[in-house]
């Protein structure tokens, strides 16, 4: 496989990843809008971290803003994957600040609520997969 | 063609995502419940004993259908006692048991607080549930911790362990049920207004605050 073919599956997989990264986020806002609390089933740790004031910034959901962030990312994803060279430096600064924002949603959930939420996990995994498609995406030519 | 097509993929998904938060959004959004006039509770003329507290015969009545290990009628629990003490005597609270299936512990709580009831003691097992709910919710042997509270609120414990057993408190919290299934309730808590649910985005101390108080000079003024 050449390095432009190997870039342009990387790429793809991104934008995969992003758009199931998207999913999650848009399901979280809309259960957020709605007031639902079924969301977390009967785990309590779950509505402990949803519920918490970490789960907000300036009233708004934090699942809000990473309904932006995942679709910035599968945007820019989908223009690497076509060959736009630019994208590949917005992309891989998106996916910077999203690691950056999970590594402290993690400490928050580890030392400050002590209590993990099953989607901000998975969420999580979501990110540190994008950072492992930047990590391993070949420097430009 | 080819130039065009990321921006043909990311206006679509765009797209997409947008309808999709939509079509989710209604199918999700509660409906607005409401308690026929016929079915308002009615704690002077009641046939059947219910859980109030305050003042009986306030104009303004909060029902709630509650679920003692779900941790939102948890946060709540305080800020609705707090109400009733600051609106009394115009603010009546009813507790209705609504237990969920998912919770492991929760019907046997119901059958707890109701077993107090039956020594006259509901809503200090009530307040004392809500309040060690993180301690009995994950605890493999919960009935032995209800016995333990039982204890603790000075009731005969040889009593109230039959009456968790027994027919009375299951068919009180029962009727509970089946009261909020037939008001259409699904989820804990769901709390009515005197005949009207407050949406589950009010279900927060302020906003309930803010909707008794409407409620509260709504009836001073008419």
């Amino acid at each position: 496989m050449t390095r432009s073919r190997f870039r342009t599956a990387l790429y793809a997989v991104a934008a995969f990843v992003s758009l199931v990264g998207l999913a999650e986020a848009t399901y979280l806002t809309v259960i957020y809008l709605t007031g639902a609390t079924a969301v977390c089933g009967g785990s309590a740790s779950c509505f402990e971290v949803l519920g918490s004031k970490y789960a907000r910034i300036a009233g708004i959901p934090i699942a809000a803003f990473g309904t932006v962030a995942y679709f910035s990312a599968f945007s820019f994803a989908t223009f690497a994957a076509f060959g736009y060279p630019r994208a590949r430096t917005f992309f891989a600064l998106m996916v910077g600040a999203m690691f950056g924002f999970t590594l402290w949603l993690l400490f928050v959930q580890a030392f400050l609520l002590h209590a993990f939420c099953r989607y901000c996990l998975f969420s999580a995994a979501m990110i540190f997969l994008l950072a492992g498609i930047v990590a391993a995406s070949p420097p430009s030519d | 063609m080819k130039r065009r097509l990321p921006f043909v993929i990311v206006i679509l998904v765009a797209l997409l995502t947008l309808v999709s938060g939509v079509v989710l959004h209604r199918a999700k959004r509660p409906p607005v419940l409401t308690i026929p006039k016929e079915q308002i509770a009615s704690a002077a003329n009641s046939t059947e004993s219910i859980h109030v507290r305050g003042n009986p015969d306030a104009p303004v009545t909060l029902e709630e259908f509650g679920d003692f290990q779900c941790p939102p009628c948890g946060k709540l629990a305080g800020a609705i006692a707090q109400l009733e003490h600051d609106y009394h005597p115009r603010l009546r609270v009813i507790f209705r048991n609504f237990p969920l299936v998912t919770h492991a512990h929760a019907r046997d709580a119901a059958l707890a607080a109701e077993a107090a009831g039956l020594q006259g003691r509901f809503w200090e097992m009530h307040d004392l549930l809500y309040r060690e709910q993180s301690v009995w919710s994950k605890a493999e042997n919960a009935r032995a911790l209800f016995n333990a509270y039982a204890g603790i609120l000075g009731l005969n414990i040889e009593r109230f362990e039959k009456d968790m057993a027994g027919d009375k408190a299951q068919a009180r919290v029962k009727s509970d049920q089946q009261r909020g299934a037939t008001l259409g309730v699904q989820n804990t808590p769901t709390i009515f207004l005197n005949d009207r649910a407050l949406p589950p985005t009010d279900l927060n101390p302020d906003s309930l605050r803010g909707a008794v108080d409407a409620a509260a000079k709504n009836v001073k003024s008419s």
